[in-house]
């Protein structure tokens, strides 16, 4: 089964052109700087925002379970008995309580995709997959590249690359762009923060550079845990040993916004607020790529 | 991962904005990076700031020598030639300003901002001026001594004899029921019916060839045959003396001019001067024949027009970049003309608009006044006659100056052909960015069908545009009045009140049954269809009669020279003298109504969740204690402005039937009434007089803007938005209005102006007419909320035109920062 949570039209950062972009659920990954913490788990959540909830009690109510009691922080949802079934928030008024994670036919995310076809004509645009790790749902997701292929729709990827080598260029193949993560060079730092190892990502990276498909490489930038001199200068190093270039590094700043959809899941003793980085530390990154020949900006 | 735009939006706050158009032309050399338009020279920032900080005043020596005319000759003359007369006296007679500095000269009053009243049309009382001084909105000053004089000369004449006095001793009382109820306002009862647009015939004809046409047109009557010979001959004597009584105007400030050269020690202003007074002799008795004397020649039409009356929307140059642009490509190839000059010489006449605030009206208070603007729109871009691109050298100095000068007025907009140049449209959407609200931006492959649908030829449709917010017409050669707002909201919601007026409990208009008894939607649309038509024909028989009355009252011979085909017809503006007569019915609120019908439909009569008693008694106590189902009406309702076919569907099926009701209508000179969609302010007063809504708009906020979204109601972004819209026919109508607010993050990079551009050329290629955009943060208009001295030059864009944050009232600042943010991360 695989979820969408989110769909963002007049998507202006990521990709070529306007592009419309579907949040895949589900992520192999667990960075402790994620922005999108809902997009971790593969199953649906529930997200409560307490400053829209006017206790009006519909919840309660509906509950066949009894999973929600009304206290003073709000809506109180017993995991345990809460089925996930989203009656809740059906019936929440306010949108305080909401589902995040949706089933969708592919006709339907291709109505959808396919509202945006004149924006998309019109800016060399298209549409993005993004996650989560969209190729966590390989197969969902080949197919939607297969239709959007039919469409003549300019396909772009946003992926982690923590996936099978096989996986990777069956996608690939289906793909005009992948905007492609490389988090730190550091294996070991790599475990410590994103729970797994780099080097399937990187020798995936390796894989992709030898096909037609163009490539930007994001880097979240996070203060203290990779804008080291080293770390840019062994990821530039890894960069120009690729067969092709990318198109271009984006240095994407990491920002503690998220915080709010910690909260939102009932997680926020998983929030960990890391550094941002100001705007010399961005800048020294852009020129140590730009030392090394590569092309760097700020922003997706 | 996604990218991260707020972080955009901190850094962009730490460094000074761009300044797009200076890679465009910008000339001079910056003071320092903080000031406002580094680019302006020394004489343009004075004039600019004389401008700027200018109080607006109520000048009484228009009125005086009206009075006084109208005393010592009513009854002499025929209409037309008592009215030609009466300004000829004034051009005569009234105050010469010439500014230090200046380079165009000319002002309606003795100074700058300076207002004259127009009391043959509405006279204002002694009560009027005190509050006109003392409001805390957009006060207008004037001397106690002034009102002193005005209640003893002024007053006492006109009582009983104005245009407005005569207009409300003759409505029906189905009108003034609905009038007073809010359903809609009437334009002529306050100014002359105006939106009137030059195409460029006065660049090439002096006054006077105009008079020897009129002369011509004169000798050829045919008094034997022609029962209306009589009557042309007088319009053409009149407009005869209109043409001398701008040549006289123009020939004071050439005398002026010189008398001021005599005495002058500086040599350089003695040149200017001097020139001044060369360039006064030639126009606008002749026809221009350099830049100067171009942009001259308009300013001496503009101010004619704006002093015989003061019709709506002020005076518009129309295409004033195609006009200007074969005056600069000569002079520059000769080298009489530099870039820097010509530019200079804009910056002047910007100025010179920017002096001329609204002029204000009677009988309101500061609740109901919204704006100094007086809407001149000027149109850059689009395509010339012949169908080719219009974009010149010149209109890249009409961004260039319109984004440095940062002023109030005028109202400057782009229009996008496919034929328009990527560049052009980047340049227009960097000054977008800057976020004072201008330009906004037109779709001329729209409003040419709209022209050529309602019998325009295709080359006059082309030399057509837009004026005032949104409103085509084919500029130099029609008539296009504007005859009021129609609050459609209030009309659904005197159809769930029966008839009734629920605020005051009044009839506002007829009875078209109980809507708990309704077993349909079907049945509740068509009360609403009953009450639409009702209200439609109440508006056009008081509109036609009210026309009927400035053609008769106060004729306007010289708009009639300038407009096709007054002379040749021999017939005035008002009389169906030009070549096009349209008026149009300007809706607002399609949002509000379609969010509200959408509700009914769900609800209550598909889900049967809701009963029809149920949500009468809850908006009708404005729903207190039914926030559950108010929120629940908010979040769980199709709203327009989301692509969703559903509300969108139920949008377009209103759209369609106010076509219906409206286009077609007869107006007095043999044409027709047409529909436009827009409000600029009126949304807020149409608020005002309404209670709550069923798509939980509670009473006496705002109801939405011509076609846009309801506030905040347009959750799917931009490019939603515009699906949405152009799910209408735009082309059947005369413009729609759409406005966006983005905020500034959304516009950091260079790649996200080609977006908004790409976003723009996808609406018109979708049909849409208009958009505009409002780049602002929440935290800087909260802030000048706080602290408005220290915003005074924060531009808004909404609702078709631009204001000051600070000029507006408390509601309308509030509604800016409701505005959707269409920040997307």
């Amino acid at each position: 089964m695989s979820l969408i949570f989110d769909v963002k039209r007049y998507a202006i950062n990521d990709g070529p052109g306007i592009r419309i972009t579907i949040f895949l659920k589900g992520c192999p990954l667990s960075c402790v700087w994620c922005h999108n913490p809902e997009s971790i788990e593969k199953r649906v959540e529930k997200l409560f925002t307490r400053s829209k909830c006017i206790g009006c009690k519909a919840c309660v109510e509906r509950c066949e379970n009894h999973a929600c009691t009304l206290t003073k922080e709000g809506i109180l949802t017993d995991t345990n008995a809460c089925l996930l079934c989203g009656k809740c928030a059906e019936v929440c008024p306010t949108g305080a309580t909401q589902m995040s994670g949706m089933q969708y036919p592919i006709e339907e995310i291709m109505a959808i995709i396919k509202k945006e076809t004149l924006v998309m004509d019109q800016s060399e645009g298209g549409v993005t997959f993004s996650g989560g790790e969209p190729l966590f749902h390989h197969e969902f997701l080949v197919k939607l590249l297969d239709e959007c292929g039919k469409e003549e729709i300019h396909r772009c990827v946003d992926t982690t690359g923590f996936t099978s080598a096989k996986k990777l260029l069956e996608v690939a193949s289906r793909c005009e762009h992948f905007l492609y993560d490389l988090k730190v060079m550091d294996d070991e730092k790599h475990k410590q923060y994103t729970g797994v190892s780099n080097a399937q990502i990187l020798s995936n990276l390796q894989l992709l550079a030898s096909t037609d498909v163009n490539i930007n490489i994001r880097i979240p930038l996070i203060k203290g845990l990779n804008d080291d001199d080293e770390n840019i200068h062994q990821t530039a190093l890894f960069i120009n040993a690729l067969h092709k270039k990318p198109l271009m590094v984006n240095i994407l700043p990491y920002h503690s916004i998220a915080q709010k959809k910690y909260e939102k899941l009932g997680r926020i003793e998983k929030f960990i607020k890391m550094e941002e980085p100001d705007i010399a530390c961005q800048k020294r990154v852009i020129s140590l790529f730009e030392s090394h020949g590569i092309k760097a900006m700020i922003g997706g | 991962m996604q990218s991260i735009k707020e972080i955009i939006g901190k850094v962009e706050t730490n460094t000074v904005a761009e300044r797009a158009a200076c890679e465009q032309g910008n000339f001079y050399e910056p003071i320092n990076n903080n000031a406002i338009g580094p680019g302006m020279n020394e004489r343009i920032q004075k004039l600019r700031k004389l401008s700027f900080e200018a109080i607006p005043s109520i000048s009484i020596e228009r009125a005086l020598h009206q009075t006084a005319f109208y005393k010592e000759n009513l009854g002499k003359h025929s209409t037309p030639v008592l009215r030609a007369l009466t300004f000829l006296d004034h051009c005569e007679k009234k105050s010469l300003y010439m500014g230090e500095n200046e380079l165009i000269v000319g002002e309606r009053g003795p100074k700058p901002k300076a207002i004259p009243t127009f009391p043959e049309l509405t006279c204002h009382s002694v009560e009027d001026l005190e509050i006109l001084n003392s409001r805390e909105q957009q006060p207008y000053t004037i001397s106690q001594e002034d009102i002193d004089i005005y209640a003893k000369e002024v007053i006492p004449y006109w009582k009983g004899r104005t245009q407005r006095e005569r207009i409300f001793s003759h409505v029906p009382i189905e009108w003034k029921r609905a009038y007073e109820a809010g359903v809609f306002t009437e334009f002529m009862e306050q100014r002359a019916p105006g939106h009137t647009v030059l195409d460029g015939k006065i660049y090439k004809k002096g006054m006077l060839d105009f008079k020897k046409e009129i002369e011509a047109h004169l000798d050829s009557l045919d008094f034997m045959n022609d029962p209306e010979a009589t009557d042309k001959a007088e319009q053409l004597k009149a407009m005869s003396i209109s043409c001398d009584a701008v040549i006289v105007f123009a020939n004071r400030h050439a005398d002026l001019a010189e008398q001021k050269a005599q005495s002058e020690k500086n040599p350089q202003r003695k040149k200017e001067l001097e020139k001044i007074a060369a360039v006064c002799r030639r126009v606008p008795a002749h026809a221009p024949r350099t830049f100067h004397e171009a942009i001259q020649m308009y300013w001496f039409v503009h101010l004619g027009t704006i002093t015989e009356l003061n019709g709506w929307d002020s005076m518009n140059p129309g295409h004033f970049d195609q006009h200007l642009a074969p005056f600069y490509e000569k002079e520059i190839k000769e080298g009489t003309l530099s870039r820097e000059e010509a530019k200079e010489l804009l910056s002047c006449v910007w100025i010179k608009f920017n002096n001329h605030t609204a002029p204000p009206k009677v009988g309101i208070t500061a609740k109901e006044s919204g704006t100094y603007n007086d809407f001149t729109n000027i149109n850059i871009g689009g395509v010339k006659i012949d169908g080719s691109d219009g974009v010149s050298e010149v209109s890249y100095l009409m961004l260039n100056v319109t984004e440095e000068l940062h002023l109030l007025q005028p109202g400057t907009s782009v229009h996008i052909a496919p034929k328009t140049p990527n560049k052009f449209l980047n340049a227009a959407c960097k000054v977008i960015r800057q976020g004072h609200g201008y330009p906004s931006v037109f779709n001329p492959d729209t409003y040419i069908m709209e022209m050529v649908g309602m019998g325009k030829s295709i080359t006059d449709a082309r030399e057509g545009g837009c004026s005032g917010c949104i409103e085509v017409g084919a500029f130099g050669k029609e008539a296009f009045l504007l005859t009021g707002y129609l609050n459609v909201p209030k009309i659904i919601e005197i159809t769930l009140n029966n008839g009734i007026d629920p605020l005051t409990g009044k009839v506002a208009g007829i009875k078209t049954g109980d809507p708990r008894e309704f077993k349909s939607y079907e049945e509740l649309y068509e009360a609403f269809l009953k009450q639409l038509h009702f209200v439609v024909d109440q508006k056009v028989k008081v509109s036609n009669y009210i026309d009927r009355m400035f053609a008769k009252y106060a004729p306007a011979p010289f708009l009639s020279v300038v407009i096709d085909d007054c002379i040749q017809k021999g017939k005035d503006y008002y009389d169906g003298g030009p070549r096009y007569n349209t008026n149009y019915i300007q809706c607002t609120g399609l949002g509000t109504v379609t969010d509200s019908l959408s509700t009914i439909k769900k609800h209550v009569f598909e889900d049967k969740t809701l009963s029809m008693d149920k949500l009468l008694t809850a908006v009708a106590n404005n729903f207190e204690g039914e926030e559950k189902l108010r929120q629940t009406i908010i979040n769980k309702t199709p709203f327009f402005g989301n692509d969703d076919d559903y509300a969108d569907a139920i949008a377009c099926k209103v759209y369609d039937d106010l076509v219906k009701a409206i286009d077609g209508k007869p107006n007095i000179k043999g044409e027709y009434f047409h529909l436009n969609m827009l409000s600029t302010t009126c949304h807020i007063y149409f608020g005002k007089v309404m209670g709550a809504m069923p798509n939980g708009r509670l009473a006496h906020k705002s109801i939405s803007d011509g076609t846009s979204p309801s506030h905040g109601c347009d959750i799917k972004g931009p490019s939603a938005v515009i699906r949405s819209l152009t799910k209408l026919d735009h082309t059947r109508s005369g413009g729609t209005l759409l406005n966006q607010r983005f905020l500034p993050s959304l516009l950091k990079r260079d790649e996200d102006i080609i977006k908004l551009g790409q976003l723009i050329r996808s609406y018109f290629t979708l049909g849409g007419h208009h958009i505009q955009f409002n780049i602002v943060d929440t935290a800087t208009l909260r802030a000048a909320q706080q602290a408005p001295e220290e915003y005074k030059d924060l531009l808004v864009r909404m609702a078709g035109y631009s204001d000051y944050f600070n000029d507006m009232n408390d509601d309308l600042q509030q509604e800016v920062i409701d505005r959707t943010e269409n920040e997307s991360f």
